[in-house]
């Protein structure tokens, strides 16, 4: 008895950083179920390639979210370790996505050209990561001030690698990547998130970085003292963002098989820190939670949709959107966290004392 | 005494400017624009002058890249205190360039616009040479009303508010739609020149069900991802399709698009200026007067069935 308490305490502590966006994704569903029931419909249709699909506004959103949801993966780390964000995410992405670009440019496009241009894609991506990283865990210059320099320079840096002002790569197997593989009704840009997804996980379950990640980020002098090579766990961060940069690129990149430098993933960098943030992780370093990051991304795709579909005026989307973000972050506040913290523990105690009563009827 | 100080500089540095004419014909330009990167409008724009303001044409330029107004001001700022003879000028923004054109005149610099105008009074620069982006949006209005169709709902896709492009191809579609009851816009929203959000926001209109007839895109890579989401959607567009897509700048593989039938509508933006200026400073120089303050690119637009590989060669912007 004693000890499946003690359980179901210890998974409440695990998850209890899932609830603030899980919260308000619930509020944004809850408020479009209520302004328009048919909102979340989801339909069966043939697209113009011939393929069976499925559409609707909650495709849309998981589908339009995809490349948030996987830079967001990338910054969970970088916040956690260095306890600062990475704002050059939206300018990498546009490196990879240019490198990506650029290969499948030079010959035919086929399976193993594309996976050449990924890889070079990624490999550049982990290169400027990793400047990056050296600015931050060997120069210690605060991580905002150390990716101001790429966030400034590196969309010139991308147009340079193609020259081209909107280069455009055509061919069905690039608009499998961005939109649908025939026979799969699912957009493909869903299923990376979720290989990502799996893959981060799997790092999680079977190396230290988690545990490492999170130890640096809460006391550096003692995850030295204990052994943890500090500068290398940051370093490794941001080359991970960078590989996570790199597969955003390539998702906006085939999307609709043309790269605009100024345009792809045009201020995702705030989006990113903001779904970090919504995921209710600490952006001081430490404590984190991907999974919980992901649900901020998705918020945040669900957020915009619905003025979308309220048909806000262009002038006020981004006022609307601040609004709703204000609440969230203030929801997600300390402050209101303790309060609704204590409710729920005396809700819990309440709940508790129900069971015992229970148990010895 | 200050203004009287302030005016004997002036006639200083324009005595010194006529002497430095005198002993040698290499003209300083300070050339101001949005980066290459922004467009392939913008591109061709880059391309153009740096062709025409060469060493081998009698030039000296120096150049300033910056989809920032704040940037751009600063740059011409220091082109004034560089000492250039003309400042040539694509404005991020309309707004806030009233101090450094005053101190270009006070400096006896002449200036030029291209491209798009700046909210001033025309006594602070020499000349303008720009897309008439209001006519762009009047062509592209009166074709699709040459269409004569029974209802016209538009989705209209904006650029980044508040640039000349997006007020000038906004505003006579938004007067037709107010002046005609048959034309309605289902949705008006800006997508910020992105594509993928132009995506996004045809995705939303289509979930909801609402009926459509015409996407009116305010460049082509918007236009281009309208397209993906009809295309996602299994919903026929272009020429024998269900939904008429518009777009402007006549990128070639815009073109390509239209030529194939899957756009209909492609509206020009012209990027050359850079010969009509040159042309007006050599008239400067040569001590000719500048009769129009105004002068208009002449632009045209192109449609599926009309459009021929000749026009994409001669017209189409980038590769």
């Amino acid at each position: 008895m004693e000890k499946t308490a003690q359980k179901t305490k210890f998974s409440w502590s695990k998850y209890s950083q899932l609830l603030l966006p899980l919260l308000s994704l619930s509020l944004i569903i809850l408020f479009n179920l209520f302004r328009d029931p048919s909102f979340f419909s989801v339909a069966i249709t043939e697209n113009n390639a011939g393929n069976t699909v499925l559409t609707g506004n909650l495709i849309s959103i998981l589908n339009g979210a995809s490349e948030l949801a996987v830079l967001a993966m990338g910054m969970t780390l970088v916040t956690a370790a260095c306890g600062g964000q990475d704002i050059s995410v939206g300018a990498l992405a546009a490196i990879a996505g240019s490198m990506f670009v650029k290969i499948l440019r030079s010959g035919e496009i086929t399976l193993g050209t594309i996976a050449l241009a990924f890889v070079c894609a990624c490999a550049i991506a982990i290169v400027f990561g990793t400047f990056n990283g050296t600015l931050v865990s060997v120069f210690k210059i605060q991580p905002m001030i150390a990716t101001l320099v790429l966030y400034t320079c590196g969309r010139s840096i991308a147009y340079w690698l193609n020259g081209g002002a909107t280069p455009t790569v055509e061919s069905p197997l690039i608009n499998a990547i961005g939109s649908f593989i025939p026979g799969i009704p699912v957009p493909t840009p869903i299923l990376i998130v979720i290989i990502c997804g799996i893959i981060f996980a799997l790092i999680f379950k079977f190396t230290t970085l988690g545990l490492f990640t999170q130890t640096v980020g809460i006391n550096q002098r003692a995850a030295r003292l204990n052994g943890i090579n500090t500068t290398f766990i940051k370093l490794l961060s941001f080359m991970i963002l960078g590989v996570c940069c790199a597969v955003a690129g390539c998702i906006g990149v085939s999307r609709l098989g043309l790269i605009n430098h100024e345009t792809l993933l045009l201020d995702v960098e705030m989006d990113t820190i903001l779904a970090v943030a919504i995921g209710g992780n600490a952006l001081g370093g430490g404590k984190f939670k991907v999974s919980s990051s992901v649900l901020g991304a998705y918020t945040i795709q669900a957020l915009t949709t619905t003025l979308y579909a309220m048909k806000v005026p262009s002038t006020d989307v981004k006022a609307y959107k601040a609004i709703v973000i204000i609440l969230i972050v203030v929801i997600g506040s300390p402050v209101v966290k303790a309060f609704f913290s204590k409710l729920w523990a005396k809700l819990k105690a309440g709940k508790q004392t129900g069971k015992q009563v229970k148990e010895a009827a | 005494m200050k203004k009287f100080v302030a005016l004997l500089l002036a006639a200083l540095m324009v005595l010194t400017a006529c002497v430095a004419m005198a002993e040698a014909d290499v003209i300083t330009v300070g050339i101001v624009n949005n980066p290459p990167s922004e467009s392939g409008y913008r591109e061709a724009n880059v391309k153009d002058f740096e062709a025409v303001y060469t060493a081998e044409n009698g030039y000296e330029a120096k150049t300033f890249y910056s989809l920032k107004n704040d940037e751009q001001l600063a740059a011409a700022q220091q082109f004034i205190t560089d000492g250039v003879d003309y400042l040539l000028i694509s404005a991020a923004e309309t707004t806030g360039w009233d101090e450094v054109l005053t101190a270009a005149q006070e400096a006896g610099i002449g200036v030029f616009l291209f491209d798009r105008m700046i909210a001033v009074d025309e006594s602070l620069y020499t000349a303008a040479v720009v897309s008439d982006m209001a006519n762009q949006g009047k062509l592209a209005t009166e074709w699709l009303k040459s269409l004569n169709l029974e209802a016209y709902n538009i989705i209209h896709i904006q650029g980044a508010m508040g640039s000349d492009a997006q007020i000038g191809r906004t505003t006579p579609l938004q007067e037709q739609v107010d002046a005609a009851d048959n034309w309605k816009i289902v949705v008006q929203q800006t997508a910020t020149w992105d594509e993928a959000e132009a995506k996004k926001i045809t995705e939303s209109v289509i979930n909801s069900g609402e009926a459509f007839n015409i996407i009116y895109a305010e460049n082509d890579g918007m236009a281009k991802g309208a397209v993906a989401a009809l295309d996602e959607a299994g919903i026929t567009h272009g020429k024998d399709g269900d939904v008429i897509v518009m777009g402007f700048d006549c990128n070639r593989w815009a073109l390509r698009e239209v030529l194939a039938g899957n756009w209909n509508y492609d509206g020009q933006c012209s990027p050359f200026q850079a010969q009509v200026i040159s042309d007006m400073i050599q008239k400067v120089e040569a001590g000719e007067a500048i009769e129009t303050k105004l002068v208009i690119s002449e632009e045209t637009y192109f449609e599926a069935g009309v459009i021929t590989e000749e026009d994409i060669a001669t017209y189409g912007l980038g590769e």
